[in-house]
């Protein structure tokens, strides 16, 4: 079936099965590679996305259900030149090891610091439950709450 | 200044001039190998097998200014990437910025003949590296100094230029139209202190690129016109192929091909999705002889049941602790589970076999094996298999075997078309090579003063090196006891009269093989717990107990200073205290010392690690960031061991087959505070990825045991 998705503010349409997952629509017919596999049953994390703004496991997703809805992958979260908040505090803080699971660690972080702004360390243990095998968790606590500061700044100043 | 070794550089023009290649062959042995003659005590046993004649590490330097450095070693997360660049670039004279690090492919000449594991990167590339670097930059300025017509000791190498008295060039200017180099003997390294970047916190070189998510993986690899495969994998212990029935799967949307083996049977499709789904409807036979359950496994594994040999002997500690009856002599068991390496990126390759050649993009730490079990199979020569490495999700020893290499390159074979096959989760967690589980005999025997006078770890583990495609079986045979099962197995304290370690060989029905730190943790797990066991009984503070036994040598001291360190460090207390209690442990991995203080509390039979203080002297940091960086994943990686993870086996399966089920640490898990020091012991870089995993569950086990009063024995740990 033909579907209409809007990823990273880019409207487009996608000629697929639509009860295929939404992952596999934008890693393999999209080719943004960002967005990871790593278990096929939104149990690690690693496929994370925002649709309108809140965390999704894209695995899980049939892709029909994206139709007229935002979705955002880490490839519009920001840019090398313009980072997201969450991406800069990650580089600050030196967080990725492997990397492969931080695209989906990163995308639950801005979902989370939509919902609370200012993240509390419950916050974070309730809210950011992806798996990482490196054990970055250490220094991803300091960059969520990094990423808040930075968030909090750029607001205030705009 | 060091001294260069003796080791044949090989320099080749890029055609036309436009660059210069510059290797060095590897004479040095092998640091993996290194490790299995100091096991032996008998280096002569073992000699180097590796194709010595070619370039193992080389530079490119292109006109445009860019110097590429073609790494043998892969990046998993360790860090080796930004550690190598930054020994190259220090010798070299170039700023971070202006190298690039690629990893080689097997098609332009890397004969790493084993892997990337066992802790050794760094520390076996810190000399040659560092030669190769400097007899560049002595190239480099012999020549720039002939263009500028100026005597060599005219011109300095700084930021990429060759600087003279009244003119500069560009490495890339240098090299451009060269066809004839000499190569300097022993040109002079820096000293330490000398160094800019070696040494220092420099950011990771790949960190932009993981933070942006930007394609570099195995599983993000493509390549034109790529069709999908997926292969049918057994889901039992010891089941064999036996055939399918592939009917329903052939007509299946988007199938291309069904394709039947004598060992496996897969199928390429347009998508994924439809390859799994095709996958799916395809109906195999399996024959298995019998069935396996947990209870099976256990049975075989206790102590005394597989094959002994004694790893280390000094007295006679057989005798003095024989009477096990004896009110003098302490006995304790301890046990850990078989382990999933559960790396997130699964397991698969993207291969394209064509008349003559073949190409296969993939996660692997073994590209020389992939390379020639590929050919094999295909019937090629070593030479027209060109492997690839990607980036690897996540390494942990999980891809020290990559039969999904030779799968994919089958598929595309079928078909004549590039085809990229994965695992499924499922399949990643029942054929895992997993961690071998563990089953370990303490006892020990004190003096009226609080000494040990004999000490005893006997361990039975299945196999880790053996049976393993990096090893020959000869070398089975040679060593009689299998090096990574007893990797922690001996004591480190030696000041002891009677102390011995006995490793029994057990050849479990499925898979197991090198998991991060082989049999470190469990061994460790067992001979700190058991060190604290002692030291209650003698009621002195454990971590004094632990000092008195350690003799006065090299390793000795440098273990004696991490922990003391770690004690002062940490505030050690042997008591508990505001329902909170620290425990105490250390070990040494691959000559790096290293000391854990555990800080945790323990509510409703749940132990949580609030803190842990790491301190761990691995002889020089080249990047003291990433080897903090190494010791804080390799605490959260051991904490998710030692409380959480365990496989079972239920009627012949491995069982959970997912996360979630195979519980891991979490964010919630992971301690808020972990404060790690590094010592910088001897100025020659050793290991670091692995040994700070050592110490962890006994840390963790015998703080437990100062709120509980009840002493864990078993890994993943329950105090209910």
């Amino acid at each position: 079936m033909k579907l209409s998705l809007n990823i990273n503010n880019r409207p487009g349409t996608v000629d697929v099965d639509g009860d295929i997952p939404l992952l596999w629509v934008i890693r393999d017919v999209l080719d943004l590679k960002g967005t990871k596999f790593g278990c096929g049953k939104a149990a690690c994390g690693a496929c994370t996305i925002l649709v309108n703004g809140e965390a999704v496991r894209s695995c899980s997703y049939p892709a029909k259900m994206a139709e007229g809805k935002q979705i955002t992958t880490i490839e519009g979260l920001g840019t090398t030149k313009n980072p997201h908040p969450v991406q800069q505090a990650w580089i600050e803080e030196i967080v990725p090891q492997c990397g492969y699971c931080q695209p989906g660690f990163m995308m639950a972080t801005a979902a989370l610091l939509n919902k609370h702004p200012n993240p509390s360390d419950d916050d974070i243990d309730q809210n950011i439950v992806n798996v990482c095998r490196c054990g970055t968790y250490y220094r991803m606590r300091k960059a969520i709450k990094k990423a808040a500061q930075i968030q909090a700044d750029s607001t205030i100043q705009s | 200044m060091a001294k260069v070794s003796r080791r044949k550089f090989i320099v080749r023009s890029l055609i036309g001039g436009a660059g210069v290649l510059v290797g060095a062959t590897y004479l040095a042995r092998n640091p993996l190998r290194r490790q299995l003659y100091d096991l032996l005590d008998d280096p002569s046993m073992l000699a180097y097998s590796g194709d010595t004649s070619q370039p193992f590490m080389w530079f490119e330097v292109t006109r445009a200014n860019q110097v590429i450095l073609h790494s043998p070693k892969v990046e998993m997360g360790q860090g080796t990437f930004t550690g190598l660049v930054q020994i190259a670039c220090d010798e070299l004279e170039l700023d971070i910025s202006q190298m690039q690090i690629v990893h080689a492919t097997s098609a332009t000449g890397n004969i790493d003949g084993l892997s990337t594991g066992g802790s050794t990167s760094v520390a076996g590339l810190w000399q040659p590296l560092r030669e190769l670097s400097a007899t560049l930059r002595e190239m480099l300025k012999a020549e720039g100094a002939k263009k500028l017509d100026v005597a060599v000791d005219q011109v300095r190498a700084s930021a990429g230029t060759i600087i003279g008295p009244s003119g500069s060039l560009t490495y890339g200017e240098v090299v451009e139209g060269v066809t004839e180099w000499e190569v300097p003997e022993a040109p002079p390294l820096k000293d330490l202190k000398d160094y800019k970047f070696i040494g220092k916190p420099v950011s990771r070189v790949d960190l932009v690129d993981k933070v942006m998510g930007t394609p570099m993986f195995g599983m993000d690899a493509q390549m034109p016109d790529m069709l999908y495969g997926s292969v049918v994998r057994p889901s039992k212990i010891g089941a064999k192929f036996k055939g399918a029935d592939v009917s329903k799967a052939a007509g299946m949307p988007g199938v291309v091909k069904v394709v039947q083996e004598d060992d496996f049977v897969g199928v390429v499709a347009t998508s994924m999705t439809e390859a799994e789904n095709a996958k799916k409807a395809i109906v195999a036979e399996w024959e298995t002889d019998r069935e396996w359950n947990t209870k099976d496994i256990e049975d075989m594994l206790l102590v005394g049941k597989g094959e002994a040999m004694v790893i280390q002997k000094e007295g006679d500690a057989e005798g003095e602790l024989a009477d096990e009856n004896g009110s003098q002599v302490l006995r304790s068991e301890y046990k850990s589970p078989i382990g999933a390496h559960a790396q997130i990126e699964p397991n698969g390759a993207v291969a394209y076999v064509e008349a003559d050649k073949a190409t296969v993009m993939i996660s692997t730490q073994v590209v020389s094996i992939t390379r020639s079990e590929v050919a094999k199979r295909l019937g090629m020569e070593a030479t027209q298999v060109n492997i690839v490495p990607t980036y690897l999700g996540g390494g942990f020893g999980r891809r020290l075997h990559t039969p999904n290499a030779v799968q994919a390159a089958v598929l595309s074979k079928a078909v004549g078309k590039p085809v990229k096959c994965f695992f499924s989760r499922q399949e990643e967690f029942q054929n895992d090579t997993f961690r071998p589980p563990t089953h370990h005999v303490m006892k020990g025997k004190l003096d009226a003063n609080g000494k040990i006078t004999a000490i005893e770890h006997q361990f039975s583990s299945g196999d880790v090196m053996f049976g393993s495609a990096l090893l020959p079986p000869v070398v089975g045979t040679i060593l009689g006891a299998d090096g990574g099962a007893i990797r922690g197995g001996s004591f480190h304290y030696r000041n002891i009269p009677s102390f011995r370690a006995v490793s029994w060989r057990v050849q479990l029905p499925f898979s197991t093989s090198w998991w991060r730190s082989l049999g470190l943790l469990a061994n460790t797990f067992a001979i700190e717990s058991f060190m604290d066991e002692l030291a209650e009984l003698t009621g002195k503070d454990p971590v004094a107990f632990r000092l008195d036994h350690i003799i006065d040598d090299e390793a000795g001291m440098r273990l004696k200073q991490v922990i003391e360190t770690a004690r002062a460090k940490s505030g050690y207390q042997n008591t508990a205290a505001d329902d909170r209690a620290m425990g105490f442990a250390c070990s040494t991995d691959a000559g790096t010392p290293c000391a854990h203080v555990a800080e945790v509390s323990v509510t409703d039979g749940a132990i949580r690690v609030h803190k842990v203080t790491c301190v761990m002297d691995p002889g020089f940091a080249v990047n003291p960031d990433q080897v903090k960086a190494q010791c804080e994943g390799s605490i959260i990686m051991g904490i998710s061991a030692s409380l959480f993870e365990r496989m079972y086996v239920e009627k012949s399966e491995l069982k959970p087959i997912i996360y979630g089920p195979y519980r891991m640490a979490l964010m919630r898990d992971a301690p808020r505070e972990i404060d790690v020091e590094i010592i910088n012991g001897t100025g020659v870089p050793g290991a670091v990825g692995e040994p700070p995993l050592g110490p962890i569950a006994a840390a963790i086990a015998n703080a437990a045991y100062r709120i509980t009063g009840k002493r864990v024995r078993e890994l993943p740990m329950s105090v209910v």
